[in-house]
């Protein structure tokens, strides 16, 4: 997920071929205070006419205590984005209330409440605290995000390239989002020309659990992708087991071995992991 | 509509626009200083979005400059509903 400020028409016209997942267009920190009303207006004005092609379009509104939030989302929602990111959740009420106005603002479109969905953002000791009701308590929650610069800054502590300050959240939040099956994402790797350190971060948040990461520069995409896609060998063997499975199965054997080691549900289960990240069905 | 505060929304970057707007002496009409680093291929484009969105708020009595640097139109109607908007004191921005 690439983040592009939103009052960068150039970044914004261009953000459908930098080759991510997905964009989220900001109109929260990366836009001067004195530019909110400006951002807002670029950000409408460009998805109504731009094409993004299969980038999927998420936008970050401003928090509703702001005195920008609600202009936001007047402005946005009518747009339907493919998701609302909203900056510093802290609790569930919080997201009862947020939705509450996305609804209302729908009903008086005519459009949906089931399309566009909502990222809530934990950046905040509070919401780190909170974060399984927030993540499992509404349909429409169907990602959440760790927010690094904002969570140590809340903790009064330094970010440091090791993240040992926000490790404890980090890994409360992939598990919030494992037990409510939705999907998690890390924080910005902030040093764009620290590509070794990037590519060690991305690393070690796919190991705990994250299925994916936000980048602040197109350059980092690549970086990323080449961590989160899984390799032929992977596939291979993910294809492997889950045909071998299937045989099995078949058979009524519910435990076998592939290359001396043993095969059961949960392997299964993450070698079909791979094959649908790796988009390839077992004929 | 006339202008009530000189106000400014763009940048000088590429891709965008930057426009002033600020208020003329009553009954003094529009004046427009455009230039743009792709005028010879889209001046009358631009021109024409320019005198439509300052129909479309009805603003007279107005001097407005804009300095394009290749924007296209949804940036130039945002930055100019800005400059606008601002101009009339409806939304916070620069040059208050």
């Amino acid at each position: 997920m690439l983040y592009i400020p939103g009052n960068n028409p150039a970044m914004i016209q261009q953000g459908g071929i930098y080759g991510a997942d997905s964009i989220l267009l900001d109109l929260e920190d990366a836009v001067a205070l004195n530019q909110k009303d400006a951002a807002r207006t670029l950000v409408r004005n460009m998805m109504k006419v731009v094409d993004f092609y299969d980038t999927e379009v998420c936008v970050r509104v401003n928090h509703l205590s702001t005195p920008f939030g609600l202009a936001d989302l007047e402005e946005i929602v009518p747009l339907q984005p493919s998701a609302i990111r909203y900056p510093k959740t802290e609790s569930p009420e919080e997201v009862a209330e947020l939705l509450k106005i996305i609804e209302k603002i729908e009903d008086r479109h005519g459009l949906p409440h089931n399309k566009m969905t909502l990222h809530a953002m934990i950046e905040t000791a509070m919401g780190v605290q909170n974060v399984f009701n927030i993540a499992s308590m509404f349909t429409r929650v169907d990602a959440i995000t760790i927010g690094g610069q904002d969570l140590t800054a809340d903790m009064n502590i330094i970010y440091t390239p090791d993240g040992a300050g926000i490790d404890f959240a980090r890994k409360r939040i992939v598990m919030a989002a494992k037990a409510s099956h939705i999907d998690v994402i890390d924080t910005v790797f902030p040093d764009v020309n620290d590509e070794e350190g990037l590519r060690r971060e991305t690393e070690y948040a796919k190991k705990i659990g994250f299925t994916g990461k936000a980048v602040i520069n197109p350059r980092q995409i690549d970086i990323i992708h080449e961590v989160f896609t899984p390799t032929e060998d992977e596939i291979r063997k993910a294809y492997r087991i889950v045909k071998e499975f299937r045989t099995n199965s078949a058979a009524g054997i519910g435990v076998f071995a592939i290359d001396g080691k043993m095969i059961d549900a949960p392997v299964v289960s993450r070698a079909e992991y791979i094959l649908r990240l790796a988009n390839v069905t077992v004929a | 509509m006339k202008p009530k505060i000189a106000a400014q929304s763009g940048t000088f970057e590429s891709s965008d626009v930057i426009f002033l707007i600020e208020p003329l002496p009553d009954n003094s009409g529009r004046k427009l200083e455009i230039t743009s680093t792709v005028m010879q291929q889209f001046g009358a484009s631009f021109n024409r979005i320019v005198e439509d969105m300052l129909n479309q708020y009805d603003m007279t009595d107005i001097h407005l400059i804009a300095k394009d640097k290749g924007a296209l139109e949804p940036t130039i109607k945002a930055r100019l509903e800005t400059a606008i908007k601002r101009s009339l004191n409806q939304q916070e921005g620069t040059l208050k």
